[in-house]
């Protein structure tokens, strides 16, 4: 069998308002970026619970990316100041368990930025491929 | 593991239903929903599927108020953790406090393939070394630190202190690069399954240190290592607190104190005074240091009132009760502050403190320090240095 080369898996968590309407500009635009990420729409990325992220990392994902309005454009005033708070916290915490920081990541992507959408995905993919799998990726690839 | 194997294990089946138990518990005082006895009697008549799912169950605090006094000796804590590992079988975890954040850290240092960066916090000032046969175990303080900003709590300090203390005697201890969590708050809310991991984890780990004795600024941890990994895990080492060893150091003579003028009390955490009976080292290490005038709270020693959360579960408004309870008490004594050894009732207590409480402001607020922080202060020098 020849060998697969490494492919990450990501899941994202996109607010409804601006970063899960990126996505669906990315689409719509037919601008294209790898395949490795898993939507899933929240309302806010302040309602993103510290436990989602890390419950991510205990499935065996390789990165997370938290995506939200830009600051001062929250659908609810201050939810991804919230959501910036938390993810430094997280960090750090990510960064003790000795996973690597860059595996979570916290971007602000406006509605009409669906190019930086896919952009995203890519840096995040060819960041993660350096890195390699996470060390609690469940089943062991060669 | 089933519920009669349980029941038999902790003598439940000689409960004579005399409710002192209940009459005991800090939880029933302000939670009426909550009693052991019932818990105990639910499970004689085989009502497996009602205290599995008795959203009670993770009430207890596992404090051992009950059990010393109870007629038939009934080790209803041990029944407690018993029956939550039947009831997370069937996939109940209870209310797990910060959503669960803490719990899930632990199950992911349960993964063997983890590669931690847990001694950042070291600096030149602290000298450890990879020869000694003294392993100082750090406990959780990386990881506390960051969750548990906002109440201003300092776990790390306490690590450091430790160390600094340790230097100063002249040890430069071992510390376990990759060391896992003890494990303590997953057994406690039944998921024995990861305790395991994490128990085995630590024991290769200790054992290819090959050191002779570890020492723990942790409550909790000691008594996870003393009474529970050997159910698990074989450690060939001697276990100490470090309150036990700096008294034994005091007594030889070789610490001596600057003076702190200053009035104290001191809370005896659940684990190290009720579970391990360890109430008067740490008193002796305290009123070893000139100056410092160590003042009783109404309930102490053996009848000491827990911090009122257990395992970062089931914290609710009763817990807060309890906390504000023992917080009051602490006050009606006069003492500036509150000397503790373990790091989470300094967690509870200041969360309490910051939260909304019912009873908030100066009524309550007071400094909560942790021993090793004091014997360091005495020691001089500034803390965390």
């Amino acid at each position: 069998m020849a060998e697969a080369e490494f492919e990450p898996q990501i899941v994202a968590f996109t607010c409804n308002w601006c970063s899960y309407a990126a996505a669906d500009l990315a689409g719509t635009s037919r601008v294209s970026y790898p395949p490795n990420v898993r939507l899933i729409r929240v309302m806010c990325s302040g309602m993103v619970d510290p436990i989602f992220v890390l419950k991510s990392f205990e499935k065996g994902f390789d990165g997370v990316l938290i995506a939200g309005c830009h600051i001062g454009d929250c659908h609810y005033i201050s939810g991804n100041i919230k959501a910036e708070e938390r993810i430094g916290k997280l960090k750090s915490l990510i960064h003790t368990l000795g996973l690597g920081d860059e595996r979570l990541r916290l971007e602000w992507i406006s509605t009409a930025e669906g190019g930086k959408f896919a952009e995203t995905i890519k840096e995040l993919v060819g960041q993660l491929k350096q890195l390699g799998p996470s060390p609690l990726r469940k089943e062991v690839r060669a | 593991m089933t519920l009669e194997d349980a029941v038999k294990e902790t003598k439940a089946y000689y409960c004579l239903e005399c409710g002192k138990c209940s009459g005991l518990c800090p939880v029933s005082r302000y939670n009426p929903a909550y009693s052991p006895r019932v818990m105990v009697e639910d499970a004689l008549l085989g009502l497996e599927d009602d205290l599995v799912h008795n959203r009670q169950l993770f009430s207890c605090l596992t404090c051992y108020a009950c059990s010393p006094k109870c007629p038939a000796d009934v080790d209803y804590p041990l029944f407690m953790q018993k029956s939550r590992a039947l009831a997370a079988k069937d996939g109940q975890q209870g209310d797990c406090a910060h959503s669960g954040v803490l719990q899930s850290l632990m199950r992911l240092m349960a993964s063997p393939n983890l590669k931690q960066k847990r001694l950042e916090w070291l600096s030149n000032g602290h000298r450890t070394s990879d020869q000694s046969n003294v392993l100082y175990f750090v406990g959780c303080a990386p990881y506390f630190d960051p969750i548990f900003e906002d109440t201003g709590v300092k776990s790390l300090d306490v690590a450091r202190d430790s160390l600094k203390i340790l230097n100063s005697l002249g040890i430069a201890p071992k510390v376990l690069p990759n060391e896992r969590c003890c494990g303590h708050d997953l057994l406690w809310t039944g998921d024995t399954e990861n305790f395991r991991r994490l128990a085995e984890l630590n024991a290769a780990a200790i054992k290819e240190a090959g050191v002779k004795k570890i020492i723990f600024s942790c409550a909790e941890c000691y008594r996870t290592f003393k009474k529970d990994y050997p159910n698990y895990v074989k450690i060939d080492c001697e276990l100490q607190h470090i309150s036990e060893f700096l008294s034994e150091k005091i007594e030889k003579g070789e610490l001596s104190f600057k003076e702190i003028k200053k009035k104290l009390t001191y809370h005896d955490p659940c684990r190290l005074g009720r579970h391990l009976g360890i109430y008067e080292p740490p008193r002796r290490v305290i009123e070893s240091i000139p100056g410092i005038e160590l003042v009783e709270m109404k309930d102490n020693r053996a009848e000491s009132l827990c911090c009122g959360t257990s395992a970062f579960t089931n914290c609710d408004s009763c817990s807060k009760q309890i906390r504000v309870e023992r917080l009051l008490q602490a006050k009606a004594t006069g003492a500036e502050s509150i000397i503790t050894c373990c790091p989470k009732c300094q967690i509870h207590f200041r969360c309490a403190m910051v939260n909304k409480g019912e009873v908030k402001g100066p009524d309550v607020e007071i400094e909560v320090v942790d021993l090793v922080s004091l014997v360091a202060q005495a020691l001089g020098g500034k803390s965390s240095e």
